[in-house]
């Protein structure tokens, strides 16, 4: 088992699915127990792995490697390195966790338990591939679980922002289509195999394509390529302007789905962008990356602020937390410096735990109020105290307190950030009072204050959701003071894609 | 090979006992009560004429009858598409109420007939041979489409389909008289001879091959030849509407590559094939495959019956199966080949569920399907879902292995505005088929709904399709190897 750990962990859960969807559909607690045990191998083999991953390599590990399409030369390739270590681990951490969070599911139960498997699968497939194809197939494999998931066991609106959510993200992923084939064709032999590709990087074109509007804006194919990918992750991050469906997708989704989307599937963007874009096309990336992706990440971190503070339902400002959040990642990968790029990483695993944390949260009082309007509570901390402790962590984890696993991976993307752009990292660090801003007044509103009535008689938070929440509380709490544990894992994959491209860096 | 009338029948078999089976089938027809058994025999017929053409493969390429037809893997190929079609449309008619109630003897010999002219269609290597052809399907079609008595739709799309397809033909035999004046042969090989060393006017032969065009365009279903195809889609009984959705459109871009290949173009080296000079075909292409895509996906966007739905689809496809043929190449030939196998499996499965609900509804409406997944359906809808979304070019479903080979092709070629453009194009078409599947999943029944349920026997068809459909997408070396 130990041979081949990740293709257990990536095919374990759709076994189960095949399982739940043998089981007959009444028997709604066996379907939950079944899908709990498929996903708890993934977790534990995520744990053996963060245990014998070699952290002095920068090299990839575990990789496994057959044929499967001989004649178009695709490959089943799979692997891990400091990259995706930590995207693997968040992966099956969360899916656990999630199908816990999903026990109140009680429509449609042996539908949405097989959905969320076959989710499972796609997501960790997405982070352990390395052929393009096999990524490729994987990165699509996830959109029809997630259009279901939100679009059945959503909320009021939920037709409409299963459909947004699908067709911003089909875009975004046949733009990459386009790119995956232009580079296999540019590649000689013709491969899928990413490390092939990155080896050959030098000899995708960066002269100016005789092609209007590329001559004008001196666009090589490179750059063509470059901006194809990362319009299809931006999608995903995602990134002003392409963050409107964010808000949606959220707010329809079950609670646990909601934790996915912004746990993991978010980060598949910026992952995208580190694993592809930048040592595929380095001269590209040294070319549009640098400034514009800082940029794009400080606008996120504000803009997404701004909006956060404005909103009436607690989800919706959850969910635009995010975007203000991934924009620290933005901004550290933009910096191509150790800390920046490190500090992003970590903030991509460390956004996974807390924003999981904040929306499990959000759950909570949604399952018990049945509304999340911010100005509707009041008082919660006298009611349910244990609760409001757990959301005390978790929103001064979210706001960067130091002591927890946010404020460190903020301050090494300021860090780094502030050796290239000092506007931007000004800019992004006073970001960091609109987010204190908008969550202690949420804090105020909700938590504190004068009881409400109505809600008097709200039960605290139980065994189930502290079970969810416990876990996720106590690695922010170990990242807060102990941040190697991570970036231990990450530093020397990420040093050397580090090195890849700052030679281009004119 | 050259062969004459005598020596050719050997290697005739499959229209021989395809030609049997129909003459069986109205012998029987005068004898036997129980009139499915005719449904069998026809369908027996079909299997039996699959084998026959199997064995023929991989034979060296030769002429039969004179010139007349050509015996190569490339119409053996498209004999085993026409014959997959027609088993299919078969065992989907021995399962559908709507074909029950009418004149099986007749339905099942015009079907095969039909199936009979597609092999000519595929294998004709002369002007002539290619107009009776493709005139013997599109009257058999006229017939089909019109089969239901008492129907009005159905009366009125025979009607429609008799007006568009008697003006396409006509256009299309006068330019094969112009090309008969300029070339002074109705054969491939000649007219290529003579257009190859020829001082042929280009302007002229630019209007003969415009004129030629709208026949098989007609067949194909691409812009502007695409009017007749919503209405006949609509009014026909399904399983016909499925039959000339992947039929026609299969022995249409049978027939121009046909034409395209021996007659007017050589292969070059490297797979490259060479044209007459003075005409921009892949310009040419490239305008009427853009067009044929994005006309059918943005008339499919509002559409409330489904079949229509699919007829706009098919317009849509009919242009992306067209991107294979602007690269002008053997990569786009082989993709081509590709999508044009899903695209069957996948239309079919489509089609067989619209059977299957009508079959308890007798509705084709979209809004019938409100729910389906909750009304005793979800087998059907689950995999009405994944003909869908194959049909959309999502992974891991055989249509997504289609497009990629399309999107390869085009791409290595350099064709970058063609393929953006498929591309926009697939995410348009994921609206409308995301809609369907909106209706079937996301809405919930009314108590008034009717219960849906399966027969054995088009769950074992459902069964089939669906379990392909997931396979190409998966593991689709061993399709894609057999097309080489």
């Amino acid at each position: 088992m130990t041979d081949n750990v990740l293709s257990w962990m990536t095919f374990f859960p759709v076994a189960g699915m095949v399982v739940v969807l043998l089981l007959p559909h009444d028997r709604h607690s066996l379907i939950r127990w079944v899908s709990a045990l498929a996903t708890l191998p993934p977790l534990l083999l995520a744990i053996w792995l963060y245990a014998n991953f070699d952290r002095t390599s920068s090299g990839l590990q575990f990789v496994e490697k057959a044929p499967w399409i001989p004649t178009y030369n695709i490959q089943y390739f799979i692997g891990v390195d400091g990259i995706s270590i930590s995207m693997v681990l968040l992966t099956a951490l969360l899916s656990f966790l999630c199908i816990f969070a999903s026990w109140g599911i009680d429509k449609g139960v042996k539908g949405y338990f097989a959905l969320f498997l076959l989710l499972d699968t796609g997501m960790m497939g997405v982070f352990v591939a390395l052929d393009f194809f096999l990524f490729y197939i994987f990165w699509e494999v996830m959109l029809l679980p997630m259009y279901f998931l939100i679009g059945i066991w959503g909320g009021p609106r939920r037709e409409y922002a299963a459909i947004k959510f699908f067709l911003y993200t089909l875009f975004g992923s046949v733009l990459m289509l386009l790119a995956i084939l232009a580079l296999y064709f540019a590649s000689e032999p013709h491969t899928f195999d990413m490390t092939q590709l990155i080896a050959q990087s030098g000899k995708y074109g960066t002269s100016a394509l005789a092609m209007w509007p590329f001559d004008r804006w001196g666009w090589g194919f490179q750059h063509v390529v470059w901006m194809a990918l990362f319009i299809g992750f931006a999608i995903k991050i995602p990134a002003f302007p392409f963050h409107t469906w964010l808000p949606d997708a959220h707010v329809e989704a079950p609670t646990a789905i909601s934790v996915i989307l912004a746990g993991v599937l978010l980060k598949m963007g910026t992952y995208g962008i580190l694993r592809i874009n930048y040592p595929m096309l380095p001269a590209a990336t040294a070319d549009l990356a640098y400034y514009f992706l800082g940029a794009l990440g400080t606008w996120n971190i504000i803009y997404g602020a701004l909006c956060a503070m404005a909103q009436k339902d607690l989800k919706k400002l959850v969910a635009y937390s995010s975007v203000s959040h991934m924009g620290y990642v933005m901004l550290g990968m933009a910096s191509f410096t150790p800390q920046g790029i490190n500090g992003a990483v970590l903030q991509m695993f460390n956004h996974g735990t807390i924003t999981g944390m904040l929306f499990l949260l959000v759950g909570v009082i949604y399952d018990r109020a049945h509304h999340r309007d911010i100005d509707g509570f009041g008082g919660l901390a006298a009611i349910m105290p244990v609760y409001t402790g757990v959301t005390a962590v978790a929103f001064f984890a979210s706001m960067g307190l130091p002591g927890l696993s946010g404020f460190i991976s903020e301050v090494l993307v300021l860090l780094g950030a502030w050796q290239k752009y000092v506007i931007l990292s000004i800019l992004g660090a006073s970001g960091v009072i609109l987010i204190a801003g908008y969550l202690l007044w949420t804090i105020q509103r909700v938590y504190l204050g004068p009881v409400n009535e109505k809600y008097k008689s709200l039960p605290e938070i139980n065994g189930r959701e502290l079970f969810t929440l416990v876990p996720l509380g106590i690695i922010v709490i170990i990242l807060g003071v102990y941040p190697h544990a991570i970036l231990d894992l990450l530093r020397s994959s990420l040093d050397q894609l580090n090195q890849i491209v700052i030679p281009h860096l004119s | 090979m050259d062969l004459g009338n005598l020596e050719s029948l050997k290697f005739f078999y499959p229209e021989i006992v395809l030609s049997g089976t129909i003459l069986l089938l109205i012998l029987f027809d005068l004898f036997i009560r129980n009139k499915r058994w005719l449904g069998l025999m026809a369908f027996l017929g079909c299997i039996l004429s699959l084998v026959t053409t199997f064995q023929l493969y991989g034979m060296s390429p030769g002429w039969l009858f004179h010139h007349m037809i050509i015996l190569d893997n490339f119409s053996l190929f498209f004999k085993v598409v026409s014959l997959l079609a027609a088993l299919l449309v078969v065992w989907m008619s021995l399962g559908c109420r709507e074909i029950r109630e009418i004149h099986q003897g007749e339905y099942y010999t015009i079907l095969l007939t039909s199936a009979l002219g597609m092999f000519f269609m595929a294998s004709s290597s002369n002007l002539l041979m290619a107009y009776l052809s493709l005139e013997l399907v599109s009257i058999t079609s006229y017939i089909l489409t019109g089969f239901l008595p008492h129907n009005r739709r159905s009366t009125e799309a025979a009607l429609k389909y008799l007006i568009y397809g008697g003006v396409a033909s006509g256009t299309m035999i006068y330019g094969m008289s112009w090309i008969f004046g300029m070339t002074g042969s109705l054969d491939y090989a000649r007219i290529s001879e003579a257009l190859f060393q020829g001082q042929t006017n280009h302007l002229a032969l630019f209007m003969a091959f415009i004129f030629i065009l709208a026949g098989f365009g007609y067949k194909i279903v691409f812009v502007p030849f695409h009017m007749w195809s919503p209405d006949v889609y609509q009014g026909a009984p399904t399983p016909i509407t499925a039959f000339l959705s992947v039929g026609s459109n299969a022995a249409g871009t049978a027939i121009l590559m046909r034409f395209f290949f021996p007659a007017v173009s050589r292969l070059g080296e490297g797979g490259d094939w060479l044209f007459i000079s003075g005409v921009e075909w892949p310009h040419f292409l490239l305008m009427v495959s853009m067009v044929t895509m994005t006309l059918g996906n943005l008339c499919a966007l509002n559409q409330q019956n489904l079949k229509r739905l699919l007829a706009y689809s098919g317009i849509a496809h009919a242009g992306y199966i067209l991107m294979g043929l602007v690269v002008l190449n053997n990569d786009g030939l082989k993709a081509m080949l590709f999508y044009i196998v899903v695209y069957l499996i996948m239309n079919l499965g489509a089609f067989l569920v619209v059977v299957i609900v009508a079959n308890e509804t007798g509705k084709e409406e979209i809004g019938d399907y409100r729910g389906l997944a909750w009304r005793g359906a979800a087998i059907p809808a689950v995999c009405m879902a994944i003909f869908l979304f194959s049909l959309t070019g999502l992974p891991p479903l055989a249509g997504f292995v289609g497009k990629f080979f399309l999107f390869a092709a085009v791409i290595k070629q350099g064709f970058y505005l063609l393929a953006v453009v498929g591309i926009i194009n697939s995410v348009i078409s994921l609206y409308y088929y995301a809609g369907v599947v909106k209706t079937m999943f996301l809405d919930f029944p009314e108590p008034t709904d009717p219960q849906v349920t399966m027969t054995a026997n088009t769950s074992a068809l459902l069964g089939v399709l669906s379990t392909l459909t997931v396979l190409f997408g998966i593991y689709w070396g061993p399709l894609v190897h057999s097309l080489h």
